[in-house]
């Protein structure tokens, strides 16, 4: 069967952009991004912009800069010893890189789910999901915490399954259960864009399919960009996507973006169909 | 699912030959260990068993030290002045070294960079090394002049003043003390623990740390609510092996300590005596049975104390752990 056909099975009817949750535009435009580490430059020019309501899929080759990028919307990036960036990342139309920002106030808009789940093992599923409310923000009451904690967990569609465990450990839950939790934990903090980093490559089919599920409903309420390797994620579960690659000649850039339909099915840059055929990479 | 694996883990007839011998090579190391343990303790208590039937617990609970034979005193032999000075010099050296080295480790592993974190670290853990009489001889010639001069006056000017925590800083200060004891022997365990938790902090998973990043956390928050949690076990442990070395330590604190045993009082600057340095100093002179009988319950008293220290970081560490600890220690 023509690969290509698949995709086109998998992919949704295209589905107007959900509507935007009131006062936020919660959108971001990437231009010039370059990231370091040291000497070495990962990624160079990209310029990408994110929009509201709808899921932005990164795929790419391995190694041509897509976790990089990725951590540059929330400056983690930086974190890493000798690791910057240069160019520009607006939300809503400030800089988040303008000297003076502060990196941890951005993170508190820009939320993130890492490759593994990783709640915290010190810490039960309650506690886990309130853990970012309990950062140098005033105490709340326990009601309110309660509160946030169903709500959070029933976003996640995990609340049914651990309302009766809400006092054992995180690390007491599947690894689908967990990755779920780490989702909570980033929205109890209600941020305004959610980044998920290959979420799902720890993850079984079933739990991947769940993810990608919860993922569809939380478009509404906040933007969301997935980097992913796994081609028919990007297909089923997102509403645009960019293609990066790096070769002998480019450090990892970006080669196309635009809606998913048009990605996977008339690509504009042979390289793009390349990889999407799985002639490349 | 019913299936049946043919090599359950643990049978021992399944699996080639080099496995089974490996395996006994294994079973005979860890008895060997096990064995010298054993002896160590029989040796203990048969050559201590003189002394055990004639004092029983009195042994443990009297202050009564007479070797010899003299018109007012009749011989007795009470260890505890020697329990309390160990006990007394190591959790003091414990409380001293623990806050300075766990405060280095978490600036040598997360906060300096590495051009200053590496060297530092080395030069720390080069401390081990130095051997204990050296660091007898420099708390005799450096320590404690400097504790009698300036650091005990001090301590009686200031704390000493406060009522109850007074009471540790009573009388004239000499240098020669428990409190000396114990800050050489900090001073000695400061690289155990520092090393040791400099690993297990260095272990913390880099996602643990972004993860608490990612929610906003600022890198006080990162320390506190990732980094530490994940690493207590570990750095509890790390405490307890810096505790068991202070308790196990002579020459050095036999040096500065002052080597008396007349009186328990509460106060740190007394003379002192560790159950360690009552053995060094006093082995020669054991000329009848039952003071060689004596010396021996000594060592099998350390033995003990060592045992219950260790029992009890035991619980303390799995207490955490059942609250669901990161590094299992």
């Amino acid at each position: 069967m023509n690969p290509i056909r698949s995709f086109a099975d998998l992919i949704p009817d295209a589905v107007p952009a959900a509507e935007s949750r009131q006062g936020a535009e919660r959108s971001i435009a990437i231009r010039g991004l370059a990231a370091y580490y040291g000497k070495h430059k990962a990624i160079e020019g990209i310029d990408l912009d994110i929009g509201p309501g709808v899921i932005t899929a990164i795929i790419g080759p391995s190694g041509c800069g897509k976790s990089t990028l990725i951590r540059c919307i929330n400056r983690m990036h930086e974190v890493i010893a000798g690791a910057y960036a240069t160019g520009s990342v607006t939300l809503d139309g400030t800089d988040i890189y303008t000297p003076g920002s502060d990196p941890v106030q951005i993170r508190r808009r820009i939320g993130m789910v890492f490759q593994k789940p990783n709640p915290f093992p010190t810490r039960t599923v309650y506690e886990n999901v309130i853990a970012g409310l309990r950062l140098n923000l005033p105490r709340k009451s326990k009601a309110d915490y309660d509160e946030v904690v169903e709500r959070s967990l029933r976003s996640v569609a995990l609340w049914d399954e651990v309302k009766d465990k809400l006092h054992d450990a995180g690390t007491a839950l599947s690894g689908g259960q967990q990755q779920r939790l780490c989702i909570a934990r980033a929205i109890a903090i209600k941020p305004e864009v959610l980044l998920l980093d290959e979420p799902c490559s720890a993850l079984d089919p079933t739990a991947t399919l769940k993810i990608e599920d919860l993922l569809f409903s939380l478009k509404i309420d906040y933007t969301i960009v997935i980097v992913t390797h796994n081609m028919q994620q990007a297909a089923r579960a997102s509403d645009r996507t960019a293609f990066l690659m790096a070769d002998e000649n480019h450090v990892g850039h970006l080669v196309e973006a635009g809606p998913t339909r048009e990605i996977f099915l008339k690509p504009k840059d042979s390289r793009t169909e390349d990889y999407i055929s799985g002639r490349l990479g | 699912m019913t299936l049946k694996t043919t090599a359950a883990p643990g049978s021992q007839k399944v699996g080639d030959p080099g496995d089974r011998v490996f395996s006994f090579i294994l079973r005979a190391a860890s008895s060997i260990v096990l064995l010298i343990l054993i002896a160590f303790i029989v040796l203990l208590v048969i050559d201590s068993r003189e002394s055990i039937s004639r004092f029983g617990l009195s042994f443990l609970s009297s202050s009564k030290w007479n070797p010899v034979e003299t018109e007012i005193n009749k011989i007795a032999f009470g260890a505890l002045p020697f329990i309390f000075g160990t006990v007394v010099t190591s959790l003091l050296a414990l409380i001293l070294a623990t806050p300075l080295a766990i405060g280095s480790a978490i600036f040598v592993s997360e906060y300096s960079p590495p051009w200053i974190g590496k060297p530092v670290a080395f030069i720390i853990e080069l401390l081990v090394a130095i051997p204990s009489v050296a660091y007898g001889i420099w708390g005799l010639f450096v320590l404690v002049p400097l504790m009698r001069d300036v650091v005990e006056p001090f301590l009686q000017s200031t704390l000493g003043k406060i009522p109850v925590i007074g009471l540790l800083f009573v009388g004239p200060p000499m240098g020669q003390d428990l409190l000396t004891g114990g800050v050489v022997l900090a001073i000695m365990i400061l690289p155990t623990i520092l090393s040791l938790s400099r690993e297990v902090i260095a272990q913390v998973p880099r996602l643990q740390k972004e993860g608490m990043l990612a929610l906003g956390a600022t890198r006080w928050e990162v320390l506190t609510k990732a980094v530490l949690p994940y690493a207590r076990p570990g750095i509890i442990g790390a405490s307890m092996l810096g505790l068991a070395r202070a308790i196990g330590e002579t020459m050095a604190v036999t040096m500065v300590i002052g080597n008396s045993s007349t009186k328990i009082t509460p106060s740190l600057l007394t003379p002192g005596y560790t159950i360690s340095s009552a053995i060094a100093n006093q082995f020669t002179e054991a000329d009848s049975p039952i003071y060689f009988s004596a010396i021996v319950e000594l060592g099998l008293v350390l033995l003990i104390v060592a045992s219950v220290f260790n029992i009890l970081s035991r619980i303390l560490v799995m207490r955490l752990v059942g609250k669901g600890g990161g590094s299992h220690a």
